[in-house]
């Protein structure tokens, strides 16, 4: 059984930005699979190379063994893209939109589809109005369903739930959810991390156009066990000081390993005279491993292993 | 097939047409400028009479033509038609494709299997259809300041060179959407290239009656061979043989055509 992606040594510059440093990447078909990264890490660019809207100074890039370059059709057709960018033919109403889009991937009275799709997304309503006439986030479920209109066997979404209101948001994936069940492979993009851990198996983190860690979303999770710490105080004690993960101002978040050091950092902050204004505590989510991957850099040889074993 | 079993793709209803792609992207082409007909039909057809009975009031009494053997205003009707033809078919191609690119949108064509030549026929298809829509409305409209026009003198010649003329205005439509990112960079291609080349090719009047030097430079200017040659098509007079016009504009039909397949299947300015 072909991959449902298939991505070797895949890199792009952009003027003197290297966008895309060399990326190696294999999606099983039937995987809910995510790409994190903060702004500027080159997830669109990798979509855009694996859609053929953007070509790669070198590697390969395949879809369900269908060469993106060479073999462009087939590679398209097999592929469903939600851009990033809220796109939208003013000419069309909703379901002129979509039409069309089946008649470019060859699919000619596709109502039936069409007319689940809109069920779906919540757009039955607005299927006559003209696309100029929808809020944004209707504009971008318009999106998704164009993606869809073909039955792609791999969907990438790129934010696909930027801008959708909570309740949409919880259909959509629901949505997307049952499509992967159904045996679509996803492939989703997203800053709504707890969104990440809730729905995908296994989880691509990237920054500066590598990919810094790979591996299901349960191992990440257990890669740092332990405790983060969310302290409100006018300053960290010096010992302390390296545990620091990030800082919003004077709220601290601090990584432990177990329950026991916090006495530790309870007496040190007695005994430096710091005042608490205010201390939590929470077990460890992706939001947290995402924040230590992105400031630790070590962790970039375990990207070429995947499935690496969980560190704890 | 990787396909089967893996998806509910394809399960019940919609079937595959092997062109689907390429008359979809035409129908969307046709649909874009219909829905605003006013504006992309009536207004250049309106244009085109304002000239007429400018031009033709101005300089009847004036201007002889062809020895004399044609009235001006007849003589003009021919040279107006070919310019709406040509004018109205670059202006769909590139309007369509710059606006796309600045909205964005090329992505729904850029994502689907479509080949450069299913691009390519879709657009230019689409822009001819435009253009002779046009010009078969300024035509219809002038005949009633000249009803003898309906009588042409060879109407298989002045059809190739209208089917030619949009064909290359289209193309060069297609090109100059590509190239421009902007839409100043559009408005530069279609002021400092197509409509210099467009008056100048003896839309108004006859090359024998310029001075040589401008004589020669006509010759030079691809746009002269359409006109010279639709209007051959009206009165079977012209200032070249339209055998020659229509080898060239033939030519530089396939070459542009050959120009636009190459930098679609390139990706230039599309793909980045
Ligand atoms: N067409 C382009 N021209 C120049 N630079 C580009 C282009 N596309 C992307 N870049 C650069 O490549 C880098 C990666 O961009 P990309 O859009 O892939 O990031 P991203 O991970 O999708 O970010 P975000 O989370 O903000 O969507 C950025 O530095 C960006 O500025
Ligand atoms: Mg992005």
């Amino acid at each position: 059984m072909a991959d449902a992606v298939e991505i070797v040594g895949i890199a792009r510059r952009f003027g003197s930005v290297q966008a895309l440093a060399g990326i190696d990447l294999t999606v099983e078909q039937g995987e809910f699979f995510g790409l994190l990264g903060p702004n500027g890490a080159g997830k669109t660019t990798l979509i855009s190379i694996l859609a053929g809207l953007t070509r790669a100074d070198r590697g390969i890039a395949r879809i369900l063994g269908h060469d993106v370059v060479s073999d462009y059709r087939q590679a398209r057709r097999a592929l469903g893209v939600v851009p990033q960018e809220l796109v939208f033919d003013p000419f069309f109403s909703v379901r002129e939109t979509l039409r069309i889009q089946s008649g470019y991937f060859g699919l000619r009275h596709n109502d039936a589809w069409i007319d689940e799709l809109l069920h779906h997304l919540d757009l039955t309503s607005k299927a006559d109005a003209n696309m100029r006439a929808l809020s944004g986030g209707m504009k971008r479920r318009v999106l998704v369903g164009q993606a869809l209109v073909h039955k792609p066997p791999v969907i990438v979404l790129d934010e696909p739930t930027a801008g959708v209101d909570v309740e949409l948001r919880q259909s959509l994936w629901g949505f997307i959810r049952k499509l992967n069940r159904d045996g679509h492979t996803i492939i989703l993009t997203t800053h709504y991390l707890e969104e990440a851990e809730a729905l995908c198996g296994r989880i691509a983190m990237m920054k500066a156009g590598r990919i810094v860690a790979l591996d299901t979303t349960r191992n990440l999770l257990s890669r740092f066990v332990g405790l983060t710490v969310r302290l409100s105080a006018a300053r960290l004690p010096d010992a302390w000081k390296g545990r620091l993960a990030r800082s919003e101002g004077a709220v601290h978040y601090l990584g432990l390993e177990t329950y026991g050091e916090l006495e530790g950092l309870l007496s040190a902050l007695r005994t430096e005279n710091i005042a608490i204004d205010e201390l939590t505590l929470a077990g460890t989510d992706l939001e947290q491993v995402f924040l230590r991957i992105m400031a630790g850099s070590a962790t970039t040889d375990e990207a070429q292993a995947p499935a690496a074993v969980p560190e704890a | 097939m990787e396909r089967t079993g893996m998806t509910s793709a394809g399960s019940a209803g919609p079937h595959e047409a092997a062109y689907s792609g390429f008359a979809t992207l035409l129908y969307k082409e046709l649909l874009r400028f219909w829905k605003v007909s006013f504006q992309t039909i009536a207004a250049p057809v309106l244009t085109a009479l304002l000239y007429l009975l400018i031009f033709s009031h101005v300089l009847e009494s004036r201007v002889t033509v062809f020895n004399g053997q044609v009235r001006y205003t007849a003589f003009l009707v021919p040279g107006l038609v070919m310019m709406a033809v040509l004018q109205n078919s670059f202006a769909n191609a590139s309007s369509s494709l710059i606006q796309s690119k600045i909205t964005g949108n090329l992505i729904f064509v850029l994502l689907p299997p479509l080949s450069p030549l299913d691009m390519y026929g879709a657009y230019v298809l689409g822009a001819m259809v435009r253009g002779l829509v046009v010009g078969l409305g300024v035509f219809a409209v002038t005949l009633g300041f000249v009803p003898a026009l309906i009588d042409l003198a060879h109407p298989l010649w002045a059809a190739a060179f209208a089917l030619l003329g949009s064909a290359i205005l289209a193309t060069l439509g297609l090109i100059a959407g590509i190239w421009s990112d902007k839409f100043d960079e559009l408005a530069a291609f279609q002021n400092f290239l197509i409509m210099p080349l467009t008056f100048l090719s003896g839309v108004f009047y006859s090359i024998h009656t310029l001075p040589p030097f401008w004589q020669v430079l006509s010759h030079f200017n691809p746009f002269f061979y359409m006109i010279d040659g639709f209007r051959y098509g009206f009165f079977g007079l012209s200032d070249v043989p339209p055998g020659r016009s229509l080898a060239l504009v033939a030519a530089a039909a396939l070459v542009l055509a050959l120009v636009a397949l190459t930098m679609l299947a390139r990706g230039w300015k599309l793909r980045h």
